[in-house]
């Protein structure tokens, strides 16, 4: 009965986990859309609330974008472990007999794709719409792409822990925002020290290093949290 | 119940010794042991809230026990986790089916991710089972009973030689039932392994057919 059984290999299982998430989000792509819906609208009521000049809405740009972007982050992260905890798929992969790590390590990439990468391609244009210069668009997009991927493993641990306490999301807040700072106060100083034309390279590099440190570290994270999430 | 296994000279594939399990404040599971042989039906029954969901789940690995010990070809958990789930399949009250894609693909997913698998060995289970009219409908559009029954092909896919099920027949009309005993039995000649939790006994009187009265 024990036949030995070929398992698949690593990169294979990474490639079925994305290639699976791709496919429930092209039909739940509304759900898809709202963290890029609540960007841009975040971002439009600034000058609505402050003032129309684009002297004054340019200064407060980059922390604009930065909040905004974040938040829309945090509210992606609801969506995603929580179906795959509640149908019981999450228990199947436990059980999977494969690395767990690896597997909500695919997840969470696929979630940034799905609701990161949009957020980098929107914000030049958003950004222009504040006032800000076409020459930091390069900066603006490699900070929010090398942001939200951190922002994105960070919260993905803090959703593991969060998955199976009801009403979540306020507590998930909390719990991952302060953590997040680091990547908020880099980020935004990056993009603002563009648009004074200086030199970016500093806090670029401290933002790749700490995506680096997110990501080789944070897998095993959501795995312990998730493990302890699902036994409940 | 050791001691009667203890008659049988193979070592047990799977064995429990003295669980115990707490929820919250509750004592749930009092010095619960079992041995599972190759080719072997164990039933756990009892009234509702006896703790039957939770040995199941503790038996997979999913909720540590406080104390006793659980053994897997000799090996204890959890230290041998990663090999015992790859002879594992487990079936909760969830059937673990995503309701926006069709029952085939939430069978490939979900076996390709333990083993390599071809679309006709996933028809020909959906076709054993009857639910061959629904591979290729949403999963939210099948009925209980036809969801139960995709989940019950995929454990039958996994290629698992111990299946961990709990109230495997639920919404399960009686052609249903019938088809899935012929299943188990199939299993068992095979030397399979399968534990459940039942309110309905299965294959009742049937040689290595047992039941784990939990109270």
């Amino acid at each position: 009965m024990s036949s030995v059984q070929t398992t698949p290999g690593l990169s294979k299982i990474l490639m079925l986990v994305m290639a699976r998430d791709l496919r429930l989000a092209v039909r739940h792509w509304d759900q898809v859309l709202q963290p890029l819906i609540f960007f841009v609208i975040v971002t439009t009521l600034f000058p609505l609330a402050i003032s129309p000049a684009l002297d004054e809405l340019r200064k407060i740009s980059p922390g604009v974008l930065w909040v905004a972007a974040m938040l829309a982050s945090l509210l992606a992260l609801e969506s995603l472990f929580r179906p795959d905890v509640e149908d019981g798929t999450m228990e199947q992969w436990v059980l999977s007999g494969q690395p767990l790590s690896l597997l909500l390590l695919a997840k969470t990439a696929t979630h940034w794709l799905l609701t990161g990468l949009p957020l980098v391609l929107m914000a030049p244009i958003v950004g222009t719409a504040l006032g800000m210069p076409q020459s930091v668009w390069p900066v603006l997009a490699g900070t929010l792409a090398l942001g939200t991927g951190s922002l994105s493993v960070l919260g993905a641990i803090g959703a593991a822990l969060t998955v199976s306490v009801r009403r979540g999301s306020v507590l998930l807040a909390l719990l991952v925002l302060p953590l997040e700072m680091p990547v908020l106060i880099f980020g935004a100083r990056a993009v603002d020290l563009a648009m004074h034309g200086e030199a970016v390279a500093g806090p670029l590099n401290l933002l790749a290093a700490l995506l680096l440190f997110f990501v080789s570290l944070g897998p095993f994270a959501m795995a312990a949290a998730m493990r302890i999430s699902v036994e409940s | 119940m050791l001691a009667k296994d203890a008659a049988t000279s193979t070592q047990p594939q799977l064995e429990a010794r003295a669980v115990h399990l707490w929820r919250g404040e509750k004592h749930l599971l009092r010095g619960v042991s079992f041995a599972l042989h190759a080719g072997e039906l164990l039933q756990v029954v009892g009234p509702n809230g006896v703790g039957k969901t939770s040995l199941l789940r503790s038996v997979a690995g999913l909720l540590p026990v406080e104390a006793g010990e659980i053994f897997w070809q000799g090996q204890p958990l959890p230290a041998a986790n990663d090999d015992y789930h790859r002879e594992l399949a487990y079936l909760a009250h969830v059937n673990g089916l995503k309701s926006d894609l069709t029952a085939l693909e939430n069978l490939r997913f979900a076996v390709s991710i333990r083993r390599d698998v071809t679309t006709e060995e996933l028809r020909d289970t959906l076709q054993l089972l009857r639910i061959e009219s629904c591979s290729d409908l949403p999963v939210r559009a099948l009925s209980a009973g036809q969801k139960r029954r995709v989940a019950l092909a995929r454990v039958m896919l996994t290629r698992a030689s111990l299946w961990i099920l709990d109230e495997p027949i639920t919404n399960l009309d009686k052609a249903g039932i019938a088809l899935f005993e012929a299943r188990i039995a199939d299993h068992m000649r095979q030397g399979g392994m399968i534990l459940t939790a039942a309110h309905q006994l299965l294959l009742q009187g049937q040689p290595g057919v047992r039941t784990l009265e939990l109270q």
